[in-house]
This record gives C-alpha cells, sequence and structure tokens, in this order.
C-alpha cells in the first residue's frame, strides 16, 4: 500500500478515554519487568475501579507449547470505540495471544479482563456470548453451509436453538418469526458488506476474500461490542482489502471496538490510532502510530527478523 | 502464581484429576487384593470381605501365560494397525480380517504339506477344505508349521497390497472417515470371500495328544507350557525383534518412523510416500497373517470370526500403546491380553472381553495419548 | 449411475414425495412380478404370494428408512461417527421387554403396561445414549467410532451373560442370577433371549378380546376371499403402519430439527466445531441432546423392529447390524432426510433382499429352462467341476454369503465414487423460513444501485 491516502476517518477516536495516561508514553519493555504478583493484585482492584473506558484487559498472559513460549508475559489494554493494531513478525505469538483471550486456549499464566470481568479460562462461547467475538487467522468458514446459514447461525438468544421450540407445534411459531426478522438482518449485513450476490452459495466456493468478508460479516451478526479480527487482510486482494477496511472504519464510528493483527506495519500505521507492538511472546511497544514508526526497537525486531 | 493461577490449578485437580485418580486407587486396591489372594490373606472390616481371599498360584500362573500368548498375537496384530493409522491414517476396520486370512491361507498350506509328507489317506477335498481334524501338530510335522507360517505372511501381504490397489490407493487424498467406512466395506467382503470357499464351519486343526507340555512349576502346582504355545512365543518375540532392527537399522524403517511423526514433514524432505506406504502394508499385513496362523495353533480351532473378534483387543492394544507407536503397540497388545485373561479372577469370564473393552474406553477418554505416552514412534 | 437418474421420468423428480413414491412404486412392481413368476412356477397361491413379499419388503424398507433417519442426526448432520447403533438398539429392546415382562415370569419384569413399556425403552436408551455422549464430547470422529462400537459390544455382551440372565431364580440355587435393584427383579435372558412387547403389533385392530373386531369382521373376509391368510394381513398392516406413520413421524421430526436454528448449530458443529463455539454457541449441550435424541429414536426403532417378532436375542445385535443401517444411510446421502428414505428403501429391497432374490429368479429360470443348476455341496467340489454352471450353482447356493461381499463392494464404490450417496448434493438449508427470501425494500429494485449505507442494525450511536 502507497503511503498516503490515509482514509478520512482515521482520527483519533472521539471516546478516547484518559486511560492513556495509565500507559507510559514510550512503552517499553517495562510492561513486563512488572512483578507478577504485584500485577495480579492490583488488576483485581483495577478491574473494579476502572470505568468501562478499557473493554479489553490483557495483564501478563502466558501459554508455552512444550518447550516453546509462544506468548510470555503480554499486557496491554484496548481502549472503547478504538481500532486497535496488534502487529509483530510471524512467530510473535499474536494468534495465540488471541487464542488465549477468546477461551480457544487455556492461558498458563495471567489474566483477561474483558468490560471489567475476569474471563480467563472461560470456554469460548462463554466469551463470545459476553459480546467479545473473534475472527480466525485461516478463515473458518462452514464449508457445506450456504453463506445465509452461515450469518443465520450467529446471532445470540435464538429460541429456536432450544429443540422444543423448534419440534413443538405450539413453539416453533416463536421460532419462525424470529427467524424471520433474523433473515431480514441477514440480508441487511450482506448488502452493506455486499456479498449478497452470493447468498446461496456454499461458503466453501467463496474466495479467499469473499471468505474474509464472510467471517467478519458472521462476527458481526452476533451483535458483539468488541472484534478481534486476526490477520483480516490476509490472502485479500486489494480492492477487496479497500472495502474491507471501509466496514471497518463504518462499523467502528458506529461505536464498535476492534482489534486487529495484522503483520503489514503500513496498513496498521494507516488505519489504527493504537498500535501494540508483540515480538517473542512480549508487548514491545505500544503507542500511536507515529510513537510505533520512530521507535528503534521496533525497527530491529522487524529488519532482524523478516521484510 | 497468582490467584487465578492457584484457582486454576485447583480446579484442575477437582476437574480432571479424580476420575485419574479414581482408576490408580481402583488399579492398586485390585494389585492389593490379588497379592492378598495369592497368599492367601483376607482382611474383612465389619462382615465384609474387603481384601484378598484364595487363589491358587498356579491358577493366577495360568492366567498370566494365557495372558501374555493371547497379548503376544494382540501385539503382533497392533503393529500394523498401528502404522496404518498414523501413516495412511485412518482405522483400518478390515485389520481383523487380515488374520483371518493369514490363518486360512496358512492352515491351508500346512495342511497341504502335512498331507504331503504324513502320506495321509484322505481325500483331497477335505484337505483343502481344513475339514480333516487334527492333523497338524509342531511335532508330528513341524515343516507344515513353518511353512504355514510362511505362506500366512505372504498371502496376506498379497492381499492387503491387492486391496491397496483397488480400494485404499484411489482413495489416499479423502479423510479418514471415508476411509474408514471403506475399510467396514472391506472386512465385509474378505470376511464372506473366505466364508464362500471355507464355509462358517469352525473346525479344529491342531493335535493335541503327543504335543509335548512343559510343566512350570508353580507353589502349590504347575503351569503347563505346551510346545505349540513355546513355537507361538517363538514367532512372535522373533517376528518383534525383526520389526525393531528394520525400524532401527534400515533406512526404510527411519523413513516410516518419520512418516509415522509427520507426514507433511516426510513429504516435503522427499522420503519416497508410496514406497513407505508399501512398506507398511506389507510389514502391517504380514504380521498380522502370522497373527491370524499362530493364535490358531495354540487355540487348535478356526472359523471366519477369527479375526474380527479379536479386533477390538487389536485396537484397544493399539490405544493403549499410543496410536502411532510400533513398540506401543506390542506392549499394548500385551497388556490388553494380561488384563483380558487377569480379569478373570474378580470377573466371571463372560465379562473378560468386556474388561478389555472397557480400559480401551477409559484409556481414549483420560489418555488418548497411550500409555506410554509416546508421539514418537520409535 | 448418472445414466440410470436420467432416465427417470421428470414426474418423480419434481418432488421428493414423487419420488419416494415411485421408488416404492418401483419395488412393489418388481417384486410383485418376480413373486408373482415364482409362485405361478411352484404351483403356488399367486395373490398370497405377492402380498406376503409386499408385506416383509415393505416392513424392511420402513425399518431400515426409520433407522437411517435416526442416524443421519448423528452422522449426516452433527457429524457424530456413531458406529454403536445395534448397542443402543438392544438397549431399547431389551428395556421394553423387561419393562413389559409378567413379574412372574422366567426372566421376571416389572410387568408394566405396553405403552408405558415402549416410553420406558426409549428414554432408557436415551439415558444411555446420553452417558455414550460423554466421549463424543471430547473425540475425534474415528476415536469415537472405536468407542461406540465398543460400545455397543459391552451392552451386547452384558446381555448376552448368564449372570444377568434372570433365568434360574431359586436364590439359594447355584446360579442364581436374578437381578434385584432397590427390591426391583429382572432378568435379561442372557443368551437365550427374551421375550418382546409383541408378536403381533396389530392384532389388537383386528382381534378383540371375543372374537374378531369391527375392523377385523370388515377385512379379514375379504381378504381370505382373494387368498391372503390372517398373519398377512396382520403383517400387511403393520409394515404399512410403520412405513407410512412412523417413517413419517422420523421424517417429519427430523425435518424440523434440521431446519431449524437448532439443525443449524448442528451443522455447525459438523463442519467446525470451534467455529460454533466462537459464536457464542455450547457444543457440549447440543451433543450431548443431540446423542439422546438419536439413541432415543435408534431405542424406538429397535422396538418397533426386532421388538416386533416376540422374541430376540442378543445375537441380533452384532456390530453388522450397525453396518446395514450406515450402509443404507450412506446409499441414500448422509444429511438429507429425503436421502435416508430413499436409502433405507433401496438398501432393503435392492442390496439386502435383491440378491437373494436374484438367486432365486436365476434358479427358477435354471428350473425351467433345463431342470436346475448343480448344487456342489462345497466350494472344493465346485471348483473341481471345471464347470462354470456348476460355479453359478455354488455361488446361487452360497447367495447368503455373495451378499455380502456385494454390499461390501458397494460402500467401497460408494465411498470411492458417490460419497454424496445416490441422490449427490442435496441444499437442504436449516432454517424454519426461507431465507433466500429478500425483505421487501421499497428502494432496492435496482441491483446496481448504490450499496446501502445502512450498516447492520446495532446499538451504536450513528454518525
Ligand atoms: N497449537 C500450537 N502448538 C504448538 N505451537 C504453536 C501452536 N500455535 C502456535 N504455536 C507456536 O507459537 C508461536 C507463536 O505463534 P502465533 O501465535 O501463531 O504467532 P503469530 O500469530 O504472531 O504469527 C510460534 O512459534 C508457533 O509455532
Ligand atoms: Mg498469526
Amino acid at each position: 500500500m502507497s503511503g498516503d491516502g490515509q482514509p478520512a476517518d482515521a482520527e483519533p477516536a472521539a471516546t478516547a478515554g484518559p486511560a492513556e495516561a495509565n500507559i507510559p508514553d514510550d512503552a517499553d519493555v517495562d510492561v513486563e519487568d512488572i512483578d507478577p504478583e504485584a500485577a495480579d493484585s492490583s488488576v483485581e482492584e483495577d478491574a473494579k475501579t476502572v470505568p468501562a473506558g478499557l473493554p479489553l484487559r490483557v495483564q501478563n498472559l502466558r501459554k508455552q507449547f512444550g518447550g516453546i513460549t509462544a506468548v510470555d508475559g503480554a499486557s496491554f489494554e484496548v481502549e472503547e470505540g478504538s481500532l486497535t493494531g496488534l502487529i509483530g513478525p510471524n512467530g510473535a505469538g499474536k494468534s495465540t495471544t488471541f487464542n488465549c483471550i477468546t477461551g480457544v486456549h487455556q492461558a498458563d499464566g495471567g489474566t483477561v479482563l474483558f468490560q471489567g470481568e475476569d474471563i480467563t479460562g472461560r470456554k469460548p462461547h462463554e466469551i463470545a456470548n459476553r459480546g467479545l467475538v473473534r475472527t480466525f487467522q485461516i478463515a473458518r468458514e462452514l464449508e457445506a453451509m450456504t453463506v445465509l446459514e452461515n450469518l443465520m447461525l450467529a446471532p445470540r438468544g435464538q429460541v429456536g436453538e432450544r429443540m422444543l421450540h423448534s419440534i413443538l407445534p405450539g413453539l416453533r411459531g416463536d421460532v419462525v418469526a424470529q427467524e424471520t426478522e433474523l433473515r431480514d438482518r441477514v440480508w441487511e449485513t450482506l448488502e452493506f458488506f455486499e456479498i449478497d450476490h452470493l447468498a446461496e452459495e456454499y461458503a466453501g466456493n467463496l474466495s479467499g476474500g469473499q471468505r474474509k468478508l464472510l467471517e467478519l460479516a458472521r462476527a458481526l451478526m452476533v451483535e458483539p461490542d468488541m472484534l478481534l479480527l486476526d490477520e483480516p487482510f490476509a490472502g485479500v486482494n486489494p480492492s477487496l482489502e479497500e472495502k474491507l477496511l471501509d466496514r471497518i472504519h463504518d462499523l467502528r464510528e458506529q461505536g464498535y471496538t476492534f482489534l486487529l493483527v495484522e503483520h503489514d506495519m503500513d496498513l496498521i500505521m494507516e488505519n489504527c490510532e493504537h498500535v501494540i507492538v508483540m515480538h517473542q511472546g512480549k508487548v514491545l511497544a505500544e503507542g500511536s502510530a507515529e510513537d510505533i514508526r520512530n521507535n528503534d526497537q521496533v525497527i530491529d525486531a522487524y529488519l532482524g527478523d523478516e521484510i | 502464581m497468582g490467584v487465578t493461577e492457584a484457582y486454576r490449578e485447583g480446579r484442575d485437580l477437582v476437574v480432571e484429576r479424580p476420575a485419574v485418580w479414581l482408576l490408580v486407587l481402583a488399579t492398586l486396591y485390585l494389585a492389593v487384593d490379588l497379592a492378598g489372594k495369592l497368599a492367601g490373606v483376607t482382611l474383612t472390616v465389619g462382615g465384609t470381605q474387603l481384601v484378598g481371599g484364595d487363589l491358587a498360584v498356579s491358577t493366577f500362573g495360568r492366567f498370566m501365560k494365557d495372558g501374555l500368548i493371547v497379548g503376544l498375537v494382540v501385539g503382533l496384530a497392533g503393529v500394523g494397525l498401528s502404522m496404518t493409522y498414523s501413516i495412511l491414517n485412518f482405522a483400518n476396520f478390515a485389520h481383523g480380517d487380515y488374520l483371518t486370512t493369514g490363518a486360512f491361507s496358512g492352515w491351508l498350506a500346512a495342511y497341504v504339506t502335512a498331507f504331503v509328507t504324513l502320506n495321509a489317506n484322505v481325500p483331497f477335498g477335505e484337505i483343502f477344505l481344513l475339514n480333516e481334524p487334527a492333523l497338524v501338530s509342531i511335532v508330528s510335522t513341524p515343516l507344515a508349521v513353518v511353512v504355514g507360517v510362511v505362506v500366512s505372511a505372504v498371502v496376506t501381504i498379497g492381499s492387503v497390497l491387492l486391496l491397496d490397489r483397488i480400494v485404499y490407493r484411489p482413495m489416499r487424498d479423502k479423510g479418514g472417515i471415508s476411509l474408514l467406512i471403506a475399510s467396514l466395506g472391506v472386512a465385509l467382503a474378505l470376511r464372506y470371500v473366505i466364508v464362500i470357499v471355507f464355509s462358517t464351519n469352525t473346525r479344529g486343526l491342531t493335535r493335541t495328544s503327543g504335543v509335548p507340555a512343559l510343566d512350570i512349576p508353580a507353589i502349590d502346582g504347575v503351569v503347563p507350557l505346551d510346545a505349540h504355545e513355546v513355537t507361538l512365543v517363538l514367532f512372535a518375540v522373533g517376528l518383534m525383534l525383526g520389526v525393531h532392527l528394520l525400524l532401527q537399522r534400515t533406512k526404510l524403517g527411519k523413513a516410516m518412523r518419520a512418516m509415522a511423526d509427520n507426514k507433511d514433514l516426510a513429504q516435503v524432505t522427499g522420503i519416497p510416500t508410496e514406497r513407505v506406504v508399501r512398506a507398511t502394508w506389507i510389514i502391517g499385513g504380514g504380521l498380522a497373517g502370522v497373527a491370524g496362523f499362530l493364535i490358531v495353533l495354540e487355540r487348535g480351532t478356526l472359523n471366519f470370526n477369527l479375526g474380527f473378534r479379536l479386533l477390538l483387543l487389536i485396537f484397544a492394544g493399539v490405544i493403549l500403546g499410543g496410536i502411532g507407536s510400533v513398540y506401543g503397540a506390542m506392549g499394548g497388545g500385551i497388556i490388553i491380553g494380561v488384563v483380558s485373561r487377569l480379569s478373570l479372577v474378580w470377573i466371571p469370564s463372560d465379562f473378560a472381553r468386556v474388561a478389555a473393552f472397557l480400559v480401551m474406553i477409559v484409556v481414549l477418554l483420560y489418555r488418548p495419548e497411550g500409555l506410554f505416552g509416546g508421539v514418537t514412534t520409535a | 449411475m448418472s445414466r440410470v437418474w436420467n432416465a427417470v421420468p421428470d414426474f418423480f423428480k419434481q418432488s421428493d414425495l414423487r419420488m419416494v413414491g415411485g421408488l416404492l412404486l418401483l419395488v412393489y412392481v418388481v417384486y410383485a412380478l418376480v413373486n408373482g413368476f415364482f409362485a405361478i412356477v411352484n404351483n403356488a397361491g399367486a395373490v398370497n404370494a405377492v402380498v406376503n413379499s409386499l408385506a416383509s419388503i415393505t416392513f424392511l424398507m420402513a425399518v431400515y428408512a426409520m433407522m437411517a433417519l435416526a442416524l443421519n442426526l448423528h452422522w449426516g448432520y452433527t457429524g457424530l461417527f456413531n458406529i454403536g447403533i445395534a448397542g443402543f438398539m438392544a438397549v431399547g429392546v431389551y428395556a421394553s421387554a423387561i419393562l413389559v415382562a409378567p413379574p412372574s415370569g422366567s426372566p421376571p419384569g416389572l410387568g408394566l403396561p405396553v405403552p408405558v413399556a415402549i416410553v420406558g425403552g426409549v428414554l432408557i436408551a436415551a439415558i444411555i445414549g446420553g452417558i455414550a455422549a460423554l466421549p463424543a464430547l471430547q473425540l475425534e470422529a474415528d476415536y469415537l467410532a472405536i468407542v461406540t462400537v465398543g460400545f455397543s459390544e459391552i451392552i451386547r455382551l452384558t446381555l448376552q451373560a448368564s449372570h444377568f440372565a434372570g433365568t434360574v431364580q431359586n436364590p439359594s440355587a447355584s446360579g442364581y442370577n436374578v437381578v434385584s435393584i432397590f427390591g426391583v427383579e429382572f432378568g435379561t435372558g442372557g443368551g437365550q433371549g427374551i421375550t418382546t412387547i409383541s408378536n403381533s403389533p396389530m392384532e389388537f385392530l383386528f382381534e378383540g378380546e371375543s372374537g374378531p373386531t369391527v375392523l377385523g369382521q370388515a377385512v379379514y373376509p375379504a381378504a381370505d376371499a382373494i387368498g391372503i391368510p390372517e398373519p398377512v394381513v396382520l403383517d400387511l398392516a403393520y409394515a404399512f403402519f410403520l412405513l407410512l406413520v412412523v417413517v413419517s413421524l422420523y421424517y417429519v421430526l427430523l425435518l424440523r430439527i434440521g431446519n431449524s436454528p437448532f439443525g443449524r448449530v448442528l451443522k455447525a458443529i459438523r463442519e467446525d466445531d470451534l467455529v460454533a463455539r466462537s459464536l457464542g454457541k455450547d457444543t457440549r449441550g447440543f451433543k450431548i441432546k443431540v446423542f439422546m435424541v438419536g439413541c432415543g429414536l435408534m431405542g424406538l426403532g429397535g422396538i418397533l423392529w426386532q421388538g416386533s417378532f416376540g422374541f430376540v436375542n442378543p445375537n441380533t445385535f452384532r456390530p453388522i447390524l450397525t453396518f446395514y443401517i450406515f450402509t443404507a444411510l450412506i446409499v441414500g446421502g448422509a444429511g438429507s432426510n429425503t436421502g435416508s428414505v430413499v436409502g433405507g428403501a433401496v438398501f432393503a429391497a435392492f442390496l439386502f433382499e435383491g440378491p437373494k432374490l436374484a438367486a432365486r429368479l436365476i434358479d427358477a429360470v435354471a428350473q425351467l429352462l433345463f431342470g436346475g443348476l448343480p448344487a456342489p455341496n462345497n466350494f472344493y467340489a465346485a471348483v473341481v467341476t471345471l464347470n462354470p454352471i456348476a460355479w453359478l450353482g455354488y455361488l446361487v447356493e452360497n447367495v447368503a454369503s455373495l451378499k455380502f461381499v456385494f454390499l461390501g463392494a458397494v460402500i467401497v464404490y460408494l465411498m470411492q465414487n458417490r460419497s454424496d450417496g445416490l441422490l449427490g448434493d442435496r441444499k437442504e438449508i436449516a432454517s424454519s423460513v426461507d431465507l433466500s427470501q429478500r425483505p421487501e425494500r421499497p428502494s432496492a429494485a435496482a441491483d446496481g444501485g448504490e450499496p446501502s449505507d445502512t450498516a447492520p442494525s446495532q446499538g451504536g450511536e450513528g454518525s
């Protein structure tokens, strides 16, 4: 992507809270220098006192696979209504961080707070039902289900998910009524993402980029408060990428919070008001795009590893 | 470290461990009980017998011997099942019928050999259909037994390779479940081709009279070990050693171990996978065939259901040893054999197989990587 | 295969009902002709022979359709590879048999009324299914296969064991084997088997305490007039009851489960369990429910099928029975309810009974042409004749075994070439409403129009 042409709506979030002040402006390695014990207890207190300005707070997250430490004491926060970027070279532990936050993996240590509640170690469905929904790095569409079915699956609180409601003659009416409503919303969402022409295709027949759109659309159907997107642009052609970005910005303006993993530095720099850099499982730096661009450690990490 | 950490560990203990702890306790209890029974010591509390009782050491010895013998066969057969599971990525439900194939072909060869060497005065049809009872024994016709072992391996290998060619090879890119279902079809077809040739009769094949037996002295009696059992043990142990040398010493063996560990890796590093696949079938099929032949030598009887009835036990052994591990399959098989016989100390024989299956299910649930925890094929 | 499909008149392709109807018609015509021919050749009553054969083939088609539908819930919808079906059927049959057996019988039972026993049998099968589901929650498909088949064998071997048979009822006798739970005594009958709920389920409709009922008085004489004896009337009635009432109920139930948000989650579990969980679905709960319902349906299927002969023993519930049902489902196409019904019918009529019918036909034709096939009494005797006709004779004689070879080959063929089943991939959308129907929007006439700016409704403040 070219360096300029920053989308007009990428100005700092209107709701940017004062929570910024918690983090040293030039957030360096000292994040993980915090004594773990101290961090834990302070988290407990903060959980009650921090206003809803920081929906997601990750403290000292740690995850090992055999001998590999994939996440090594990562701590960061995501601000309400922001589009926050999480970058880092391949293998930095970004996806693993997502997996630990969303309950796919059990963290070996640390705490995850969502809207003030400790969600560490919760099951994936419990976390999703609290309004924190994620997409996957490699799009996981439900291949033998149509695009419509994929979207209809997502909404929470469907009465028809109770088997008796779906079977019994007297109760099935409610199911039909609710599904009729949902169907309208699904079509709206499809139109919003401009994939309505694919509505009746099997998801397995979609192109890589279309799958990414579908995944985002499906995640939105959950009506989450916050979305974690793992490399939503990987394998997406430039015009679709543009479209996807536009949608993300539109949604952010409506009040959604985003945490976006991406390993393309430029893309993150242009679109995110707040950037977190991970390296070897740790948070290496954090700050505005400008801060990150000028951070020597970040440059070293990237130049040292790849790109 | 923190509060949550401690909480999580505590919860792990409560959620996951209790079942494991219960199992460990149960096993411990059975061990103590067994020791008590053997020593003839009984511990009674409040009118109920807690542990102990009475079990003759020689009876125990017989259970152990039977268990080891069944276990050797199950372990031998399990090697192939485990390798196809890890290298070809599917649970081969036809594997039991490979044993049956080996048993029938091997015994046909043994009978023909015995017919020729003994100059028996029987219609050849009766020999061919294995209808002439008790013709072969390791003492009167040792050559027939050796020929039988060789032929059981050769014919089974041939059948297995042919089946791979027409059934499994065109399906290499399909998922494990498709292959599993296809293998159910293969199992059925193979079994009933055998029935069409040999009928559903159960026949007695080995001569029991005149077969010398070694009486191993146990404290209160003897554990007899006859020549057929010794033959089985020698062949089985020899073949297991052979597999060990093959896997450790040859390039092919190393390639197989690598592929069992990680098929994709093996493919990119350029190990000729179709060659490895063929070697897998050859080794696995050959061992299964011989296992089928040997179990008949020991039991004396044969019918078309032989392999299928053993299949779940073989699966149990493979799972116990950890799928993909050759040594695990051998060890697991032996354990399953011993468990199924030793269980007779506590439960009636109707439930011996039930006990083995239960052990298998419990292992799958609580230790799916197998007792020896091996991811490695070595 | 597709050429056969192309030859089917369009009329039968227009709706699933017509397709199934057409298939039944085809089966009936074939069976009527062949059995009529046999009867004529053998100088037997043609009407009775035909009706009898139709009753038995209808029964088989219905039971396989029923079981395939139940399995479709597990394997087709949810991707749960349950190959312990025979065991769950056994639980249903045995539970109902024990519930209904008189306390004074051998083995003793609970002496409950038939309807209670049926419901009880289904519930117990569902509960046992729920227990079996626990491994399903954490195991991959092929491990689940091994566990479920192991489970089914454990059930069968337990029923077979003499220790719970309830046949030696004197507490002081050696081998006393009555099971007693909370003072309730019962037994399984062990290897000898057990008396089931009924040996003629439709009898009550036709025969009252004192002679035939109104229905019986109307039907029996008419049937008798065309040469159909009373037992055949009862069989025919039961077969059509199963086909028209039970299979329809199963079908509607499965359709409702499938075409609903519940069914959508099941489909998602089959496709990718983690996605379903990440979208907030508690997939464990869904799996347990599905296992219970499916096993309940299998239990009911068992009761209506193996429980309808008056007697059953544990040998009935060998793994081969599971294999038959799986084959039926795969033939029709896993995932499709109509496919399950078609698969059940095709399996029963052509794969299961077909080889026998073909063998009889060959035999009868040979009888007409040259006085019958030679029948060598073993393989060796057949081979040494060096006579292909004798070989054919031997195969015809052994068609029962040949059938299994054929079934095995069919399964392999299907897995290699047509894993979607006869009907191919069918888009059965999991929803209670027609999803393709777009909401009416006044300005949405032009597709090329400006893409909507209306974002999905969400509680955030719009700009
Ligand atoms: N399921 C897993 N098992 C073993 N190692 C894993 C697993 N997932 C990730 N890893 C390892 O953890 C490290 C971090 O991976 P990941 O979180 O995917 O990085 P990123 O998303 O930043 O590229 C890598 O070294 C990777 O190999
Ligand atoms: Mg990643």
